[in-house]
């Protein structure tokens, strides 16, 4: 009886918290479930999108800032490696292609890297790309 | 004239043997100038191709490979790599 209880409970709570994740994930943003201390790196200007699909440091930024970098590259690395294998492109395709847009999709405000090489600050307006970007 | 006088004064070879090498040489180079004359009116003909050193970085030479039409295959994937881990971007 106990035992039952128990489960009972337990499948509850896990009902509860998909229930509370999936309203969530529709109410809010995909970008509230950065870690803080990158949302406020990037919402400083001190990390920036890249076009290859990475993130970059701008500027002179902390010790901190740039392992929290390192760390996000080696995790989309990865991610990149996975997904492009499974939609038979390279990792640099797919990362590029990413970068497409995530650059679009970056915040007036943000840092992103044109295709020159200089970091601009996105405004309200449509971002530099590169002209092969969808 | 350092030249000739060196090889005239060379004991081991002969004055014929001078001057035969030295009408090889001459014919040699100037089949050499000819040869030359001719590659350079080629070439003059063909149009000149220069070939310049990147003044770009190696980085951005590297994506000139990926193919537009690649980067539209994925552009739906990406976006739903988005949505499905939202900590990395």
């Amino acid at each position: 009886m106990k035992h039952l209880v128990q489960l009972s409970l337990r499948r509850w709570s896990i009902l509860a918290g998909a229930a509370a994740l999936a309203a969530t994930g529709v109410a809010s943003p995909v970008w509230a479930q950065r870690d803080p201390a990158y949302a406020a790196a990037r919402a400083a200007g001190q990390i920036g999108e890249k076009p290859d699909g990475y993130l970059g440091v701008v500027g002179g930024a902390s010790p901190d800032v740039r392992a929290l970098v390192d760390k996000i590259n080696i995790q989309r690395r990865a991610n990149y490696t996975q997904r492009a294998s499974a939609q038979n492109a390279t990792v640099e395709e797919y990362a590029f292609t990413q970068g497409c847009i995530l650059i679009q999709r970056t915040a007036p405000g943000e840092k992103y890297q044109a295709p020159g090489g200089g970091w601009q600050t996105r405004g309200s307006g449509a971002p530099e790309r590169d002209p092969r970007c969808p | 004239m350092t030249f000739r006088h060196l090889t005239a004064s060379n004991p081991p070879t002969s004055r014929d043997g001078v001057r035969q090498e030295r009408s090889k040489t001459d014919s040699l180079s100037r089949c050499g100038i000819a040869v030359a004359v001719l590659l350079g009116g080629a070439m003059a003909l063909a149009g000149c191709i220069s070939v310049n050193a990147p003044d770009k970085p190696i980085v951005i030479e590297l994506n000139i490979n990926i193919k537009q039409e690649v980067i539209y295959r994925l552009a739906e994937d990406v976006k739903q790599n988005i949505e499905a881990n939202p900590e990395i971007f």
